[in-house]
């Protein structure tokens, strides 16, 4: 690792005041990713400010009737919350398919959603990639690519976002509250993750210094019938080939309402818009939940390695909403 | 860059100047000679260094000892009483649930966190009933909660037995 400067800001204030200071700087939670990357020079930031105390670990009412999760709550306590189990389950869901125990006790719902991917050319420092290192090529798009993108890749990055709690937070239409230099402001969790097109090292619109300090989960009434489901190369403790996030609500066999999220297919959580707006209103079927998983893929863009998992997102978003309209 | 820290390791209390870079695993094993959490991958990934930090189980190796200055540190040795051994330990030993033995304190330190959490009702991965009160620890459950303690000589056979009898008690 590079020497740096270890510094405990007082509050969320000094925290977000010592980055604007230093544009080498970086925030450090739970560190499970981020000091993994430090250990493999990936990044090399010369201050860590640590902020893992200096934000809330609670997750409260809001007054519109959703919840706000403090930044600093671990994984674990947020898959394990009463409130969040019965009225999110999509979310505890994606929780507990991620990483192991041990790492879910140290991680952070703010870190969690700033995860770098798990491009193995991004982690190999001896080839090319335009994440790690602009403008050097990307080796991805001709190398080993079965784990990524299909959908919203560019010619610059192919690099899939490894997050499951984020692709569940896509689906639940949650915002991120976000404190920089020049105070707060509040973006829809679909703004938060971009797309790579010709900027791959950027994987969210945050600008230096800007600190994640809570999550907002909307009331969503129906969000108790939801479902995550992943589909991985071994039971437990890898990433998701494909997964997906699905909210359902049904009335007398209709789709009134309806979220989907896709994650391991693209570089953010990808929301199925055309999917959910084929469905409302539909009956909901079989062959309807099927018809509308197609019109979402219709775009994807499969590499040489991947194209099973265009079937692959296919069938979980079929199989998902089936489970969810027959469990009512 | 050299920072001082206190750090209260199997009930025993220690001050340290550390470099900023030092792992919690580094500083235990190489600083203060407490070498029962063990460097496997040193990247999180095999559950080797497992100890309970503050309570819970976490990986020795993604902390760094400044950021838990304070912190209170069980592993494997510290769970051993005076002249015998704990409960986890001595199924271990009774199983047979290791061959080379170097993933074990690793897998022993995480079973009783484990045990701890399925105690306070978290649910987990295959638990089917997401609000339900008591989590009941069978066999399939065991795996999805250990899937982060990796064990090359595949003593997983012998290892889930002995920590189902530990949970059954």
């Amino acid at each position: 690792m590079k020497p740096y400067s270890y510094v405990r800001a007082r509050d969320v204030g000094g925290a977000v005041a010592a980055l604007a200071e230093a544009p080498d700087a970086a925030f450090l939670a739970g560190g499970t990713n981020l000091i993994d990357l430090m250990k493999l020079e990936l990044m090399t930031p010369d201050v860590l400010v640590d902020v893992r105390r200096l934000t809330s670990e609670s997750i409260e009412e809001s007054p519109d009737g959703g919840v706000r999760i403090g930044a600093a709550i671990t994984n674990s306590d947020l898959a394990a919350d009463r409130t969040i189990r019965s009225r999110y389950p999509v979310l505890s869901q994606a929780l507990l398919s991620g990483a192991s125990g041990q790492l879910r006790n140290l991680a952070t719902t703010g870190g969690n959603l700033l995860q770098r991917t798990r491009c193995v050319y991004f982690y190999d420092t001896t080839t090319p990639c335009n994440k790690r290192e602009p403008g050097s090529g990307c080796s991805a798009i001709e190398g080993h690519n079965k784990n990524h993108a299909i959908l919203g890749a560019s010619e610059h990055c192919v690099a899939t976002h490894p997050s499951d709690m984020a692709v569940a937070m896509a689906a639940l239409d949650a915002f991120v509250l976000v404190r920089g230099h020049d105070g707060e402001r509040r973006i829809p969790i679909e703004e938060l993750h971009r797309l790579p097109g010709d900027e791959p090292q950027r994987d969210t619109t945050l600008e230096h210094g800007e600190l994640i300090t809570a999550a907002d989960l909307p009331p969503l009434p129906f969000a108790f019938n939801s479902k995550y489901r992943k589909v991985r190369e071994r039971a437990s403790y890898a990433f998701a080939l494909v997964s997906v996030a699905a909210v359902l609500d049904v009335e007398e066999g209709t789709v009134r309402d309806v979220r989907l999220a896709l994650g391991g297919v693209a570089h953010k959580p990808w929301r199925a818009t055309k999917a959910e707006q084929a469905l409302r209103d539909a009956p909901a079927n079989e062959a309807n939940f099927r018809a509308a998983a197609d019109i979402e893929l219709e775009d994807a863009e499969p590499l040489r390695e991947n194209a099973f998992k265009v079937l692959l997102a296919r069938n979980i978003i079929t199989r998902t909403l089936l489970e969810l309209s027959e469990e009512r | 860059m050299d920072q001082e820290i206190t750090i209260k390791v199997d009930g025993k209390e220690h001050d340290l100047t550390v470099d900023t870079r030092t792992t919690l695993l580094d500083a235990l094993r190489e600083r203060l000679g407490v070498t029962s959490p063990k460097k496997g991958c040193d990247h999180g990934q095999c559950g080797a260094c497992t100890v309970l930090l503050d309570g819970r189980r976490a990986n020795s190796c993604l902390a760094l000892a400044v950021a838990h200055d304070g912190a209170e540190i069980v592993t494997a040795e510290g769970l051993a009483g005076d002249g015998y051994l704990h409960q986890m330990q001595q199924a271990f030993v009774e199983h047979d649930a290791f061959q080379c033995g170097y993933c074990t304190p690793g897998q022993i330190v995480s079973a009783v966190g484990m045990l701890e959490e399925a105690q306070a009702g978290w649910p987990s991965h295959v638990t089917g009933n997401l609000n339900t009160e008591e989590i009941v620890l069978d066999d399939e459950e065991i795996r999805e909660r250990m899937s982060g303690n990796l064990c090359r000589c595949a003593a997983y056979a012998t290892i889930v037995p002995a920590i189902r009898e530990v949970s059954g008690r």
